[in-house]
This record gives C-alpha cells, structure tokens and sequence, in this order.
C-alpha cells in the first residue's frame, strides 16, 4: 500500500505550559476528504496548525509527501503543496478579489497556469467574478469564505487544510460550500482534510473521519461507520435514539477515553 | 510683482524640503504599515546614506549619478541588515521595546559616523553638477538644487507606485502589510519581505540624504529633519503612504512660508501648530484609514 500524502504520529502540541493535543495520529490518503470532527475547545485547529507550521508541535512526526514537515516555515510548507484555509478566513482586506487570488498563486513560477487557475477559479465560484475589483473587505463572511478557499486553491495545492469553512455562514450557503468542497475534490482530485463542528454535513462528503475531543482522538472509522453510531448520532448529530436517557450521557462519553 | 516672485520662490523651495520630509515620511510610514514598528532611526539612515554619497562623490570622486545609485545601495543594503540582525530577534517582543531600540540604532548611527576617519562632526557638501544655478518657472526664479528634490521625489513616488501596484513582489509588500498571518498563509516569505521594505525605505532615505546636501550640507546631525518627517507622517494619517507624501509638502510649504512671512522663530514651530490644529478638527489625519487593520 502506498504511503499515505499525510501522516501524524503521536504528535503533541502545547501552547506555553498549556497541553492542547496530545497522541494524535491520523492519516489522510491521496484524492481522499477526511473529516475531523469535535466540538469547541477539542483542539481541531491546533492539530492543523501543527501541520501547516503555526505552531511547533513537541512530540510526534508529520510526514507530507515524503518530507518532515516540522521545521520547516509555514510559507515554505505552502511551497510544498499543503495549503490551509483558517477559520479566521484572513483575506487581505485591502486587496481586490482580484489580487487576493493572485496572492493565493505566490509560490507558483508558472504564469500561463495560474491565469487558467484565476479562470477555474471564476467558473468554480461565479461571485468571485462579480466582485473582481472590490476589496475583499467589501465582502459578506460567505463570499469571504469562498475567496478565501478559491486564494488557497490558486497555489494548486495537493493538500487542501480547511478549517470549519461553514462557520457563520447562513444553511443555504454551508450547502453550497460543501457543494464545492466535493467539486474540488472530485474536478482536480486535490485530497481535503476538512475541520468541522457540522458533523452531519461533513460526514456526508467525508470518505473517512477521525473524532477529538480534549486533545485526543476518541474515535475514528469510514464516514458511514461513524454516522450510523449511536454516540455520533446523539452528540453530534442531533438525533436521539428512543430510549436513550439524557441523564446518562457523560457516563456513555466516558466510555470514549 | 516682486511679491508674487517671492511668493512662488517660498512655495517652491517650501515644497522641496516638503519632498525631503514627504520621503523620509514615506519611510516611516512604509516600515509602521508592514510591521507596525516607528523607525525613529530613519533621519539617521538618511544622514548615513548622505555621508556615504559625500564619500562616492566627493572624496572617491565618482560621477553624481553613479554615486547616487550606489549610495542608495549600501543603504538598501544597510536597512535590510538592520532588519535581518536586530529586529527579527525582537519579533514577539512588546512593539514600545522594539521602537526604543529603532531609537538606540539612531545613537549607533550618529556615533559610527562620528569615530569613522574623515566624517567626524564636520560639515561637508557634495558638488552636484546643478547646483549653484537657477532656473525660470513660469516668471518665478527657483535653484536648481530644490528643483532635483523636487524631480527626484516625483520619479521615485511614481516608480514606488509602480512597484506596489503593477508587482507580484509590490503587491505581497502590500499584503504582507495587510495580514502578516494571511501572508504567511499563502506562502509569502514574510521575514524576507520584511528585510526588502527597510532597504526600500533605507534606500529612499539615503537618495533624499544626498540631495538635501547641496541645500543644507552633510552633518552628523542632519537626521534631525526626522522629527520634521514624523509630524508630517502623522499629519497624513500614519499608515497611509499618499497622507505621508501630502503631509511633508503641506509642512515644508508652511514652514517656508512661516519662515518668510512671519516674526522669526515661527518657522520651526509652524509645522507642530499646524499638526495640532488638523488633528483637532480630524484625529485620523488626513488620510486616515478608518478601518481596523487585523494583525
């Protein structure tokens, strides 16, 4: 079997003195979408900060694409193909949509490619073209959003980091995000770890899906695995079996661990 | 007549030592918008870039342009250096600590070029091929050593706006200015663009420093016109490069004015009256960009 195009082992990350996650191991396969669930606090945006370079992880080994990511500049570790959309959607606000998606093709060298990626880009997500000229600051948070996934896309990344890229956003549009998640991973085969709290949604593109909760994995298995099981239906889904008392909850949690 | 005459020579001298302010200003404002620090040390840089023309051109004997060119580089060279071995150590320290050390770069400043052999604390000037004589504007008489400052501002402000606008290079200084977070999120290298917008404004410094030269003179002390150069940046709105280069012409302007016009000693105060008085009626400056930049 071939090497995963991303790998974390027993990796550990602390903020000061403050453990945030601790032995997580995950693989996510070429031209897969795996999805990584947990509620506030679990630590989903550090273990993707870990990988992308934002922060230093202590323990553990990240390997992208054959190399070790840890050590390495989060602007190098975009030049290695692994770009990561955070939850603070961070466009430039200052720059035209426009120029925020030629910001996105940075590292890339190959002029007539990117001019083609800006066109795929517009096919892709036609709101982006209306708004061309205006700064980004002039867009809504969905529009926000979707530039900021078209600005990673333009550096043609083989590994696409999102972090809950449905936050704040009105049911229409999360459907049209995940819409475009799947677009993205089905036109160019671009492999997806996606960082969600809409468990439901994102197990619905997800082929496989990892659960933390506390820093740690709880529980992991194929999207369909995990959202037939009870505990995700219940906690994470919304959907409560008859019969279940709430009452007996945080013992039924604690089994996780 | 002969007011009229006077009256265009001031607005025309006015505006040249205005376009020394407005670079140095430029400066300032470059380096506050990428990384939120105040470089007081950027009269200094000026002077330094000043006495290395003096020495290209007047002791090495280099032609004008030549020297120019290359005092601009070792500054570019300089600025960059500052960043790389001084400032990139303090990333993540509290910006105040950072600002105090821009201001202890001044004093090295000013002391390396008091100890180095042939600079010291004498005054010096660099024979520019035009100074010395006048030229006619339209019936108002003007030297030709404002007119250069004046001419060489207005090609380096379109060729930064140029650089800015129209690059890949200019517009990730203007994103990297923007979100460094953001910047880093796309691939740019931030530390290295860092690096290149203090040899831009090194650079620019030095070209104002040796222009000034035959106006002034080169002295270990000329980088004081830096404390002309902040009000005129903050005057602008601090962070906006079109306010810096319009606030160090209103100030030069009203300081040559102030100076002709009025009872002697209003010309050095003339700029701060003029400061407080605008950011009373506007706090922002003039240009102020209103909206919270994200850091």
């Amino acid at each position: 079997m071939a090497e995963p195009l991303l790998a974390l082992r027993n990796v550990e990350t602390y903020y000061g003195p403050v453990l945030a996650i601790q032995g997580i191991s995950l693989e996510v396969r070429e031209a897969s979408i795996v999805a990584l669930l947990g509620s506030n606090g679990a630590g989903k945006s550090t273990v993707l900060k870990s990988i992308s370079g934002f922060v230093e992880p202590q323990k553990g080994t990240i390997r992208f694409a054959g190399q070790d990511l840890p050590g390495h500049e989060p602007d190098a570790i975009v030049g290695l193909g692994l770009s990561h959309v955070p939850e603070e959607r961070e466009v430039f606000p200052f720059l035209s949509v426009r120029e925020n998606l030629l910001m996105g093709a940075f590292t890339r060298r190959d002029r007539d490619a990117v001019r083609a990626d800006l066109e795929r880009m517009y096919g892709l997500f036609p709101i982006l073209r209306e708004r061309l000229d205006q700064p980004a600051l002039s867009l809504s948070g969905g529009e926000q959003q979707v530039l900021a996934i078209a600005r990673a896309l333009m550096a043609s990344p083989k590994l696409l980091l999102l972090d809950e890229p449905s936050l704040g956003l009105s049911p229409r549009l999360v459907g049209e995000i995940f819409t475009v998640i799947r677009r993205i991973n089905g036109e160019s085969g671009t492999t997806i770890l996606l960082v969600e709290q809409n468990a439901g949604k994102a197990l619905e593109v997800a082929e496989y899906a990892y659960v933390i909760e506390v820093g740690r994995i709880v529980m992991e298995g194929s999207a369909r695995d995990l959202a037939d099981k009870p505990d995700i239906r219940e906690f994470y889904l919304g959907l409560k079996e008859q019969g279940v008392r709430s009452v007996r909850r945080w013992k039924r949690k604690k089994l996780w661990r | 007549m002969q007011g009229l005459n006077d009256f265009g020579q001031m607005l025309l001298s006015g505006a040249s030592i205005g376009c020394v302010y407005a670079i140095v200003a430029l400066g300032f404002v470059l380096i506050y918008k990428a990384s939120e620090v105040i470089n007081f040390a950027q009269g200094d840089l000026m002077m330094l870039g000043a006495f290395l023309g003096y020495t290209f051109i007047g002791v090495l004997g280099m032609p004008f342009l030549v020297g120019v060119g290359l005092a601009m580089l070792c500054m570019g060279l300089v600025g960059a250096a500052l960043d790389r071995v001084v400032l990139r150590p303090m990333v993540g320290q509290p910006v105040f600590a950072i600002v105090i050390i821009t201001i202890g770069i001044g004093f090295v400043i000013r002391s390396v070029v008091i100890v180095t052999p042939g600079w010291g604390t004498e005054t010096y000037t660099i024979a520019a091929p035009y100074a010395g004589g006048v030229s006619a504007l339209g019936g108002v008489t003007v030297g030709n050593e404002h007119l250069a400052i004046i001419i060489a501002a207005i090609v380096l402000i379109a060729a930064l706006y140029a650089f800015f606008r129209y690059t890949t290079l200019g517009l990730a200084m203007q994103a990297t200015s923007q979100s460094q977070l953001a910047a880093y999120h796309v691939g740019i290298p931030v530390k290295t663009i860092l690096s290149m917008i203090w040899a831009i404004s090194a650079a620019t410094a030095a070209l104002v420093g040796v222009l000034l030269a035959p106006v002034t003179f080169v002295h270990v002390n000329m980088g004081f016109i830096g404390l002309k150069a902040f009000p005129a940046a903050v005057l602008g709105g601090f962070g906006s490069i079109p306010g810096a280069i319009v606030g160090g012409l209103i100030i030069g302007i009203v300081e040559a004015l102030a100076g002709f016009y009025l009872p002697q000693g209003f010309k050095d105060v003339a700029a701060y009256v003029l400061l407080l008085v605008v950011l009373a009626l506007r706090p922002q400056g003039l240009f102020g960009q209103t909206a919270a930049k994200k850091v």
